[in-house]
C-alpha cells in the first residue's frame, strides 16, 4: 500500500520557492529519512504532508487530501514536530486526559506503560520537566496511538546523547511494525543510519538523492587512500574527497569494490559522509555558478 | 411505500448516527475542559472579585441595622432600593470582572497557541479547526456567563443570610429585610440581564476571536485601532459620529432594550432594584440590532476557522 503519493508537490512563500516540484512515494512499512541542510524544504514537506500548508502538486497521504481532510487524516496519521510544542501549562495527567477524550484510536493504558518506565510523574506540569522528559511525555502520547504514518520532524532537536538513544531505541522496539511508516526528518544523521530503510536528500526544494538502505550500502564506498596513491584513485572519479590525519577519503557511487580494494580498506560511508559529499558539491558548483 | 421491514434499517441508521453525533461532541467536550484547565482566571476572577464584594458587605454591615430602623419613615420602592444597593454593587463587580476576563480571554485565545507553538500538538490530533474555534468561542458566550451567575446566586445568598445573622444580633429583627429584598426575583432578573447582555455583546467576542486567530502580534492593539481609525475617518470626512455611536450602542444598548424604565408617570424606577414587571423580552427578541450583530458574530468566527486552518506557530 503507498502511504504517502506527492507528484510535482511546489510551494512557494512570497517569491521564495520552498519545495521544488517534489515526487514521493512512500510505501507502507518503510522508515524513510528525510535529509537536508537549513532551509532546503523538509518541514515544508512535512507539513504539507500533515494538513498544515496549502500546496500546489497533487498529494495524497492514506488516500486523502490533507488540506482538506487534516482532522480526519489525524486519525491514522501521529506526528512529533519538536520538543518544545507541547503546552508548558499542561500537567501530564491532563495530556492523557485530553488525547484519550479526542482520539478514539489512543490507548491510555499503553501510554502510561511508558510513562511507567519513565520518572515523569502524573501530576507535573509540562513547564517543570526538562527537555528530555518532555520528547519521552511526546514520544510516550505518540507511540499509544495506533497510527499508520508518523511523521517526526526532527523529534530530538536540542536533546543529549542518551535521551536521543533511547528515543529511538523505544521507537524501534515498542513501536514500530511491519504495517507502520515512519517518515522522519534530523540533522542528527549518524544516530537514524540504523533505523532507516530508506534515504532523500533535499536540498533548495528538490530531491537530490534517493534510494534504500539495501541500495545505499552497495552502491556508495569509501577508501582511505595514502597520498602517494591519491592521483591514481583520482581516477576512478570519486565524488567527493577529503582529508583525515594527512590521508585522502575518497567516496565513490557506483565504484567497484575490487578495483578500490588496490588503494586501502573499502567500507560502507556513513550517511553524514554522502549529504556532505551531495550537498557540498551542490553548494560548490552554485558557488561557481555565482562567480 | 412503508413497509414494517423499513423500520429495521432505520432504526440502524439512527444507532449508526448516535455515535457519530457523540464522536463530533466529544472533542468539543474536551477542548473546552482544556480551555478551564489552561485559564484559570476564568473561575478565579470572578470569585476573587466576590470576595472583594463580600469583603465590602461585611464592613457595610455595621451600618445595616441603622439603614433597617430607618427604613419606615421610606416609601415602598425606596426601602427596596436601599436594600438592594449593596446586592446590585457586589454584582456588578462580578459582571465586569467576566466582562473583562472574557474580553482578555478571547484576544488570547487563538494567539497564545501559536506564541508557544502549541497549535502544532493542537493540530496533530483528529479536531477540526471549526471545534477548536467553537470551544474557545464557548468559554466568553456560554460558560463564563453561567458562572458568574452561579457565583452571584452564591454571593447574593451568602449576604442575605450574613445580614439576616447581624440584624438579628443587633436585635432589629430580619424580618423586614426579608419582606422587602425579593432575593430569588432579583436572581431571575439578573439572569435574564446576564443572558440579554451576552447575546448582544457576542460579535464582540467574535471580533476578538477573529483578531486573535489573524495578529501576528499586539492583538489588542489591531482589535482596538482600526474601530477607532473608522470613527477618526467619519470624523473628518463627514463631521459626524455614526461609527461611534454604533460602537457604543453595542456595548450598553442591550439595558434599553432588555428593560422597560418608563413607569408612564409612576414612581421612577431605581437602577439598583429592576422588578421583573420592567423586563421586555419580546421587545429584546425583536430588536434587529440584536440579529445583525449575531449574524456577525457568525461570520467572525466563520472567518477565523478558515484563519486558522493557514496559521502556523509565531
Amino acid at each position: 500500500m503507498t502511504v504517502i503519493e506527492a507528484r510535482s508537490l511546489r510551494k512557494a512563500f512570497g517569491t521564495t520557492v520552498a519545495v521544488d516540484g517534489v515526487d514521493l512515494r512512500v510505501e507502507q512499512g518503510r522508515i524513510l529519512g528525510l535529509i537536508g541542510p537549513n532551509g532546503a524544504g523538509k518541514t515544508t514537506v512535512l507539513n504539507a504532508i500533515l494538513g498544515l500548508t496549502p500546496y500546489q502538486g497533487q498529494l495524497t497521504v492514506l488516500g486523502r487530501d490533507p488540506w482538506t481532510e487534516r482532522d480526519q487524516l489525524m486519525l491514522d496519521v501521529a506526528f512529533v514536530a519538536d520538543v518544545a510544542v507541547l503546552p508548558r501549562w499542561i500537567r501530564v495527567s491532563q495530556a492523557l486526559d485530553y488525547v484519550a477524550g479526542v482520539h478514539p484510536r489512543f490507548d491510555r493504558a499503553k501510554a502510561q506503560g511508558f510513562l511507567a518506565k519513565t520518572t515523569i510523574k502524573r501530576s507535573t506540569k509540562v513547564r517543570e520537566l526538562s527537555k528530555g522528559m518532555v520528547a519521552q511525555l511526546h514520544l510516550a502520547l505518540v507511540m499509544a496511538i495506533d497510527a499508520k504514518l508518523l511523521v517526526l520532524d526532527e523529534p530530538t532537536l536540542g536533546l543529549d546523547l542518551l535521551y536521543r538513544k533511547q528515543f529511538y531505541d523505544s521507537l524501534l522496539n515498542d513501536y514500530f511494525d511491519r504495517n507502520r511508516t515512519i517518515v522522519v526528518t534530523t540533522h542528527q544523521v549518524e544516530e537514524i543510519q540504523d533505523v532507516l530503510t530508506d534515504l532523500m536528500f533535499i536540498n533548495r526544494g528538490r530531491i537530490v538523492l534517493r534510494c534504500s538502505m539495501e541500495e545505499f550500502e552497495s552502491r556508495y564506498l569509501e577508501v582511505m587512500v595514502l597520498p602517494e596513491q591519491v592521483a591514481a584513485a583520482r581516477t576512478l572519479k570519486p565524488i567527493h574527497e577529503r582529508q583525515v590525519l594527512g590521508r585522502s577519503i575518497l567516496l565513490f557511487d557506483r565504484g567497484d569494490r575490487q578495483q578500490l580494494a588496490a588503494f586501502g580498506d573499502v567500507r560502507t560511508p556513513s550517511i553524514a559522509d554522502l549529504f556532505v559529499a551531495v550537498i557540498g558539491n551542490q553548494a560548490g558548483e552554485a558557488q561557481g555558478a555565482a562567480r | 411505500m412503508t413497509t414494517p421491514s423499513n423500520s429495521v434499517p432505520d432504526s440502524l441508521e439512527s444507532q449508526r448516527i448516535a455515535p457519530a453525533a457523540l464522536a463530533e461532541t466529544r472533542p468539543l467536550y474536551w477542548s473546552i475542559r482544556r480551555e478551564l484547565w489552561e485559564n484559570r482566571s476564568i473561575y478565579i476572577a470572578p470569585l476573587a472579585a466576590a470576595g472583594l464584594g463580600m469583603l465590602g458587605f461585611l464592613i457595610s454591615l455595621i451600618h445595616l441595622p441603622r439603614t433597617v430602623r430607618e427604613l419606615g419613615t421610606m416609601g415602598p420602592v425606596h426601602q427596596r432600593a436601599m436594600l438592594a444597593m449593596p446586592y446590585a454593587h457586589v454584582t456588578w463587580i462580578i459582571i465586569l470582572t467576566g466582562l473583562i476576563v472574557g474580553i482578555f480571554y478571547s484576544l488570547d485565545a487563538l494567539y497564545g497557541e501559536r506564541r508557544d507553538r502549541s497549535i502544532l500538538f493542537w493540530k496533530s490530533l483528529p479536531v477540526s479547526d471549526a471545534t477548536i474555534v467553537v470551544s474557545k468561542a464557548v468559554i466568553p458566550m456560554v460558560v463564563l456567563p453561567l458562572l458568574v451567575f452561579v457565583i452571584i446566586v452564591v454571593t447574593q445568598t451568602l449576604m442575605l443570610l450574613l445580614g439576616s445573622v447581624v440584624l438579628q444580633m443587633s436585635g432589629v429583627g430580619a424580618a423586614a429585610q426579608w419582606q422587602h429584598l425579593p432575593l430569588f426575583q432579583m436572581q431571575l432578573v439578573w439572569l435574564y440581564g446576564l443572558i440579554a447582555m451576552t447575546l448582544w455583546h457576542a460579535p464582540i467576542y467574535g471580533w476578538l476571536l477573529l483578531i486573535s486567530a489573524w495578529a501576528r502580534r499586539t492583538a489588542i492593539l489591531w482589535a482596538v485601532l482600526p474601530p477607532l481609525a473608522v470613527v477618526a475617518v467619519e470624523r473628518t470626512a463627514f463631521n459626524s459620529w455614526h461609527f461611534a455611536n454604533l460602537l457604543k450602542s453595542r456595548l450598553i444598548d442591550w439595558f434599553l432594550q432588555a428593560f422597560n424604565l418608563d413607569t408612564h408617570g409612576g414612581p421612577p424606577i431605581d437602577p439598583h432594584f429592576l422588578p421583573l414587571t420592567q423586563i421586555t423580552p419580546g421587545n429584546f427578541m425583536a430588536t434587529p440590532s440584536l440579529w445583525v450583530g449575531l449574524l456577525f458574530a457568525a461570520i467572525f468566527l466563520a472567518a477565523a476557522v478558515r484563519i486558522r486552518r493557514y496559521r502556523e506557530p509565531i
